[in-house]
């Protein structure tokens, strides 16, 4: 049994850079990476943008010395990049000294792939390889086998926009039981035309730069991303003498039992997973320096999100942001990649501006922050809510 | 910490196995290398909306959770858990087909909906007005088993006292054709299921199903049987197996005479059999051996089903002729293991002791 959870090591691509220093400059410069689609052809790039990740599947490839044969989607190529970098940040030479397992959430898997060939592969033998990657499993196994953990726990979590922080939640807890030593968390999700196609549907895809909260908020950009993070128990953090960037100190996983798409108006299911991770940290909402919300300026999460926010909070609503404008929305690998942003934004004392933000909601007075903001921070608590009433929320401390 | 009971089942699979009444009185024989489930009265479950509307998967996740709860005398449950090795395909694919067919115009939502893999959970959620926990694990032949050690760690620490653990998997037509070319699914034109596992050919018979039963800290009149533990590896050389068991076994204070039964998931695959063959007839020679997968085929979560059998064995005491791959059958059956994996991988041990 370990008393606390030790995150050392992170790993993240984003349209917003290749690596975690990348990734903290665009932030604090204020450089998003939303822009035209480019790698997809879909009818929709005239009237859609995206947060994609400047490198091609070769470029993947390469980086990761993969074989010409093999049959990894893009979102197993991001995944197994980001994961790598995080096993390398925490210094782990030698991955079966612990007992280690590997969560990791995906969306999309191998839709990539199964949407380009769906009849080819009727007709041609060529590109079949990748009908066994469709699964999301597959590329957990891929990822799994380059970080070199075997024989051990290994799971693929998918609930949506809450994947990974779900996968921070499962990993946090297997290693408070005592059931593992070291668990690599995280989630990884290409862009598709299967997602593009699908949330167009539901109409809800801004044509221009996403605006989280704002009044006149048209939509979300979808984002690729895969953003991983280590995760160790308080033995290997001492035998090891790691260096801890911060710890998983509460979680609480919802559901809002509403609708299959939409939240509550209220945000009855993300209030309670608010309320149930600062049970489980034992902290009080005065306690919370900064939130970093799913915000995904769509109409019904930032009024249900914000509704949540007001009503954990009280008055006293600590300064929160969304980081959505500068990512797109990144689906299973969201809670990843913002648990990242909220350990650097308690490693560096800042908090992340909101951009895009002009004009304050009618429904209610809280309004983001929209520069950056130093400051010292002891806690950020991060939201993540997702299709099928998943709400999650994770709270990230600097100290145990 | 806290016992694990199992106190209630729910299974739709290719068998008329949704009466909780009856152990596989009737068996049905398939000829088809991809089979469906014997579907109860959706109706007699569902509002005749939901009934029309649900994607096939959903359906049969919801009903099949209905008869757990309904067993277990609940009317909501402390958290949802489900596992499904590959979402709701038939809305996926269906969703795919009218992208490329159309070129991206005229698409509504609804295929889009029904195709997340949380969508079963969700549902399920939504109908019983469960707020609390609701994870979906997606990992191929271990999903049900994550779901499963998920609500372990829950009820041993007593942060949960019922918890809906299940699996789920629907077959699409897409699905069949193309797992057909690369030969997972077998070749054979017509098949002989009852007696596949002895096909000596490649590739298994495809087929889909839900199974759920709600775990708890509490036993009830309705128990069946103690849930002891779970293990769950991504991989395990053929070799290694019997060296995983023994330890699985040892950090449980059982020894290979205590297990009465063993629940292996052969599915007849000539090039992944071996993994339960070593077992059957290295280990386990001298054990009752049960097998399943010739009655309700291959799909991801597929030993959900075996756990059920595992279950209803040791409430009833009893072990029907159709699951017997020998005949060394114990006076009472007190401790059944369950073993599965799937091409090699994602292999799970599930350890269960009569109440």
């Amino acid at each position: 049994m370990s008393k606390s959870v030790a995150i050392t090591g992170m790993g993240i691509i984003s349209a917003i850079g290749n690596n975690v220093e990348e990734n903290y400059l665009s932030l604090i410069n204020g450089k998003k990476g939303i822009s035209k689609i480019s790698k997809i052809d879909t009818i929709h790039k005239d009237c859609i943008m995206v947060g994609e990740i400047a490198y091609t599947n070769a470029d993947l490839e390469k980086s990761l010395d993969l074989p010409a044969d093999h049959n990894y989607s893009r979102s197993s190529l991001l995944g197994a990049f980001a994961a790598k970098q995080a096993v390398e940040n925490a210094g782990i030479t030698n991955m079966a000294k612990y007992r280690s397992g590997l969560i990791s959430a995906s969306t999309v898997g191998g839709m990539d792939m199964t949407e380009k060939y769906f009849y080819d592969y009727i007709e041609n033998p060529t590109n079949r390889k990748y009908i066994d990657g469709h699964h999301l499993g597959d590329g957990t196994q891929k990822i799994a086998k380059l970080l070199g953990i075997e024989e051990s726990f290994v799971s693929t979590i998918s609930t949506a926009c809450s994947s990974a922080a779900n996968a921070i939640i499962i990993g946090s807890r297997l290693i408070k039981s005592g059931k593992l030593d070291r668990v690599v968390v995280g989630g990884t999700d290409c862009l598709s035309k299967f997602t593009i196609n699908g949330f167009k549907t539901l109409m809800i895809l801004s044509d221009t730069y996403n605006t989280p909260f704002d009044d006149a908020r048209k939509g979300l950009n979808l984002g690729e991303a895969a953003a991983y993070l280590v995760l160790e128990s308080d033995e290997i953090v001492k035998a090891e003498n790691r260096k801890v960037l911060a710890y998983v100190k509460g979680y609480g996983n919802t559901n809002d039992a509403f609708h299959q798409t939409a939240s509550s108006e209220n945000g009855d299911g993300a209030t309670a997973a608010m309320e149930k991770t600062l049970r489980v940290a034992n902290l009080a909402p005065k306690d919370v320096d900064y939130i970093n919300a799913h915000g995904t300026a769509t109409p019904n999460n930032d009024l249900s999100e914000g509704r949540a926010i007001i009503r954990v909070f009280g008055e006293e609503v600590p300064p929160f942001s969304s980081t959505k404008a500068y990512t797109g929305h990144t689906l299973a690998a969201a809670g990843g990649v913002e648990a990242i942003y909220a350990v650097l934004a308690l490693q560096n004392n800042v908090i992340f501006p909101n951009l895009n933000f002009k004009n304050k909601m009618k429904e209610f007075s809280i309004t983001p922050e929209t520069s950056l903001i130093k400051k010292e921070l002891n806690t950020v608590l991060s939201n993540s809510l997702g299709f099928g009433g998943n709400c999650t929320s994770v709270l990230f401390s600097k100290k145990p | 910490m806290k016992k694990v009971f199992i106190n209630s089942i729910g299974a739709i699979t290719s068998q008329k196995t949704f009466d909780n009444s009856e152990f596989l009185n009737e068996i049905v024989n398939y000829s088809t290398t991809n089979i469906s489930v014997v579907n109860p009265n959706y109706k007699a479950y569902l509002d005749a909306g939901s009934a029309r509307r649900m994607a096939k998967g959903i359906k049969m996740g919801v009903v099949a959770s209905k008869v757990a709860l309904e067993e277990a005398g609940l009317e909501s449950v402390d958290a949802v858990i489900t596992g499904s090795g590959m979402g709701c395909v038939i809305e996926s694919e269906r969703f795919v087909a009218k992208i490329i067919d159309n070129n991206e115009e005229f698409l509504t939502p609804t295929s889009f909906i029904q195709s997340t893999h949380n969508t079963v959970g969700g549902q399920i959620a939504l109908g019983i007005q469960c707020k609390g926990y609701n994870f979906t694990y997606v990992h191929s032949s271990s999903s049900f088993e994550t779901a499963l050690l998920d609500a372990q760690l829950q009820l041993e620490l007593d942060e949960a006292t019922n918890i809906l653990v299940g699996g789920v998997d629907e077959l699409g037509p897409h699905m069949i054709k193309v797992h057909g070319l690369i030969d997972h699914i077998k070749q054979e034109q017509t098949i002989d299921n009852l007696n596949i596992l002895s096909s000596k050919t490649v590739g298994a018979v495809f087929s889909e199903g839900a199974s759920f039963i709600v775990l708890s800290n509490a036993k009830q009149e309705s128990t069946y049987a103690e849930l002891i533990d779970v293990a769950i590896y991504n991989t395990l050389g053929l070799t290694r197996v019997e060296t995983k068991l023994y330890e699985f076994l040892k950090q449980n204070n059982y020894t290979v005479n205590d297990i009465d039964a063993v629940v292996l998931g052969n599915n007849g695959d000539v090039n992944f059999d071996e993994y339960f063959n070593k077992l059957s007839e290295g280990v386990f020679a001298n054990t009752q051996q049960v097998v399943y997968k010739h009655l309700i085929g291959e799909y991801k979560t597929a030993s959900a089903f075996g756990v059920w059998l595992g279950a209803k064995m040791l409430k009833t005491q009893q072990m029907p002729d159709c699951i017997k791959l020998n005949d060394k059958a114990p006076s009472a059956l007190n401790t059944i293991l369950i073993y599965n994996q799937y091409r090699g991988d994602n292999h799970t041990f599930v350890m269960l002791r009569k109440c």
